[in-house]
């Protein structure tokens, strides 16, 4: 009350003391256009620049065998499994929430589409004989089962996510054993399911793909710049775009080029890559996309703003433990066989891979494509460090260490955004 | 009650004969058996600006929370544009065209300032038909310039995130999103709390702004000295009554702080008012 009596005391309704004029802080523009710039348009570089270091570091150390084309193709195809799961985790961390059930879920995805493909009488006391892709839609639709009940429990009765997943993991692990029965691992002897992981696309239809999905990139960009100009509003300078699409035409056709050069585009990486585009699209040009964004970055405004909180949380959850069926499916084929156990480290892997690539714990921060990067490193790392004849125990050492480094960076940068404020 | 006996009451901007934008009659609402208002009212008028003041406790957040739908009132009326009206949520206040600005601004701070104006109602363009309908960030973009220019907000990109806005920009970003609803009436809760100097100028400004768009404002401030300079009446609260309503050009600060107290309330002794005018 004091503080307002003090205040009141001048004559305000008289001249009142004419304030500076309110000028932008003019010292500050230089430093935070710049920041703003790393942030936003060259958000990757810090990502890239390290996959670079450690692809350098492994080619030389290697004696020149990790650029082999041979060795680029298993890195991609270790890739595959990681990184459709880190699309699910991206998803939910976006959220801010967590899910640590994506590597059961993929596990007991995994053991479904191995079971309902299985001969009866085979080489397993249970079987269906089902046809592959009805074994596969079967394995994703559990996914999308368990995302359901997991979103049930955290965005309606609002349990915290990591409790919730946390007891899911462990349901699941055990559910596998269910599914699979007393033999344990099972093989898969079905000749579609096997051949997703083991088949390459001709030289002919990789390189018509990747030309018409540049060419649309470009289109885009250049029909965007149009748009702006007819609005009225400031668009990128031409040189730029054409920078840019110079750059992406370079970047996909030195990746399509060295596959080609030993067996092609392995039609799993067709798959994650046609995943990834669609999740990009799906979250930054789709009203559902933004919503996820926004309740990430603050639920409390997003209900006032009139979206349905409750809706955005459990479709995420059901995406991503659909995309952790997904991997489960991928990785039968890989493997061409189900386990009986969740892998250790398939779980970590996928959530380091989105948060080295820059997606942040605390929610509403991060791009899918970070996953792609975020999981090359967690991959290549594995990758270079057992081609140098490593134990397995450096690599999960090295593994923790870039993992904690990631999300330090990630915690730095946070607190800079609000120490600026 | 005290306030009907108010000789000095002034209708400010509002014109004899015109209709309120907004008018509350009797407003009583009771927590328990704490009674939080007590038979209130209040009106405003199109293209006016109304200071609400009071000391902590006396009723100002229930009142605008009873405006904004969050509350009910026990008893009394509500009337928009002389129609009565039930405001049963916050949703049925932004329908009759009540928008209100809550000190927190509910802005997500890791979206740009686009996203932030257009959050719920983004929006949508059709690229091929039956894919669902994208966003139209170019529309969306130039709405925004074209809000921000109309309130005259001074903002180098709309493609940052809010996080790395100043206090009184972000305030505007939020002040700027109900007005893209086309509302009648905006309440704004402590606009100017904890920002600068020249922060709290913009605020002001865009204040003004909303006025000469012909909206209706209502301010609630503890700081005299910006209630001053921007509204053209003062309600003051006390006790959950309105202690009085005050035609900014024909009173000062003294009075107001006097009615906030209650040193001027209900029957006040000339001799105080003759003192505090020497």
């Amino acid at each position: 009350m004091s503080e307002l009596i003090k205040q009141a005391t001048p004559p305000a309704n008289l001249a009142p003391i004419a304030p500076p004029p309110a000028n932008q802080p003019a010292p500050n523009d230089l430093v935070g256009n710049l920041r703003a710039f790393f942030r936003n348009d060259l958000g990757f570089l810090p990502v890239i620049v390290v996959l670079v270091a450690i692809s350098l570091f492994f080619q030389i150390t290697s004696g020149g065998s990790f650029f082999g084309s041979q060795n680029l193709t298993n890195l991609l195809l270790q890739t595959i499994t990681t990184g459709t799961l880190a699309i699910g985790a991206t998803l939910v961390l976006l959220l801010g929430e967590i899910d640590l059930s994506l590597a059961a879920v993929s596990g007991v995805c995994g053991a479904v589409v191995g079971v309902l493909v299985a001969q009866t009488g085979g080489d397993t006391s249970r079987g269906f004989g089902l046809d592959p892709w009805l074994a596969i839609l079967g394995a994703l639709i559990v996914g999308a089962i368990i995302g359901l009940v997991n979103g049930f429990f955290i965005a309606v009765l609002r349990v915290p996510a990591f409790i919730v997943t946390l007891s899911g993991s462990i349901a699941y692990a055990g559910l596998i054993l269910v599914v699979l029965g007393p033999n344990g691992t099972l093989k898969i002897n079905d000749n579609t399911i096997n051949g997703i992981a083991s088949n390459y696309l001709p030289n002919w239809l990789s390189i018509t793909v990747a030309a018409i999905v540049v060419l649309l990139y470009i289109v885009s960009l250049f029909l965007n710049r149009q748009l702006r100009l007819r609005a009225g509003l400031r668009a990128k300078n031409p040189v730029q775009l054409a920078l840019q699409s110079g750059l992406i035409i370079v970047v996909v056709a030195v990746v399509v080029l060295s596959l080609q050069s030993f067996n092609g585009i392995p039609v799993v990486g067709i798959i994650l890559m046609t995943l990834v585009i669609v999740s990009w699209l799906v979250l930054t040009r789709t009203g559902f996309g933004r919503h996820v964004y926004a309740v990430g970055g603050n639920a409390e405004a997003s209900r006032r703003a009139g979206i349905n909180v409750t809706g955005i949380r459990i479709a995420i959850f059901v995406l991503a433990s659909t995309l952790a069926a997904i991997s489960g499916v991928l990785e039968a084929s890989r493997e061409r066989s189900v386990p009986a156990a969740v892998n250790p480290t398939l779980l970590l892997d996928a959530i380091a891979a989105a948060v080295i690539g820059g997606v942040s714990l605390f929610g509403g921060r991060g791009s899918v494509w970070a996953i792609v990067l975020g999981s090359l490193i967690v991959k290549a790392l594995e990758n270079g460090l057992t081609l140098l004849g490593q134990p397995q125990e450096v690599v999960e050492i090295v593994q923790g260490v870039v993992l904690l480094l990631a999300v330090t960076l990630d915690a730095l940068l946070r607190r800079g955004t609000a120490i600026r404020r | 009650m005290a306030d009907t006996t108010m000789s000095s009451v002034s209708k400010g901007g509002g014109v004899a004969g015109k209709v309120p934008v907004l008018e509350l009659r009797g407003i009583v609402k009771t927590f328990g058996a704490v009674r939080a208002l007590r038979g209130v009212d209040f009106d405003v008028y199109q293209g006016e600006v109304i200071g609400l003041v009071g000391d902590n406790g006396a009723g100002k957040s229930t009142l605008i929370k009873t405006i904004a739908g969050v509350h009910q009132p026990d008893e009394g009326q509500i009337l928009i544009d002389g129609q009565p009206v039930v405001i049963s949520s916050p949703t049925a206040a932004t329908n009759l065209g009540i928008e209100t600005v809550y000190q927190d601004l509910a802005l997500c701070d890791n979206l740009d300032v686009v996203a932030n104006l257009f959050l719920g109602r983004e929006a949508r363009t059709t690229i091929i038909p039956a894919i669902g309908r994208p966003l139209n960030e170019v529309e969306m973009e130039r709405r925004t310039w074209e809000v921000l220019k109309t309130l005259d907000v001074k903002i180098q990109s709309v493609r940052v995130p809010v996080a790395s806005l100043s206090g009184g920009q972000r305030q505007c970003i939020a002040v700027a999103k109900t007005i893209l609803r086309k509302p009648k009436l905006v309440l704004l809760d402590e606009p100017t709390a904890a920002l600068g100097v020249a922060q709290t100028k913009q605020v002001l400004n865009l204040i003004k702004r909303l006025r000469e768009q012909g909206l209706a404002v209502v301010v609630i401030s503890h700081n005299l000295h910006d209630v001053f300079e921007v509204v053209d009446r003062v309600t003051v609260l006390r006790l959950g009554t309105r202690a009085g309503s005050y035609d900014i050009h024909s009173t000062t600060p003294e009075r107001i702080v006097g009615a906030i107290t209650g040193a001027e309330y209900s029957d006040t002794p000339q001799v105080a008012r003759e003192e505090q005018e020497v």
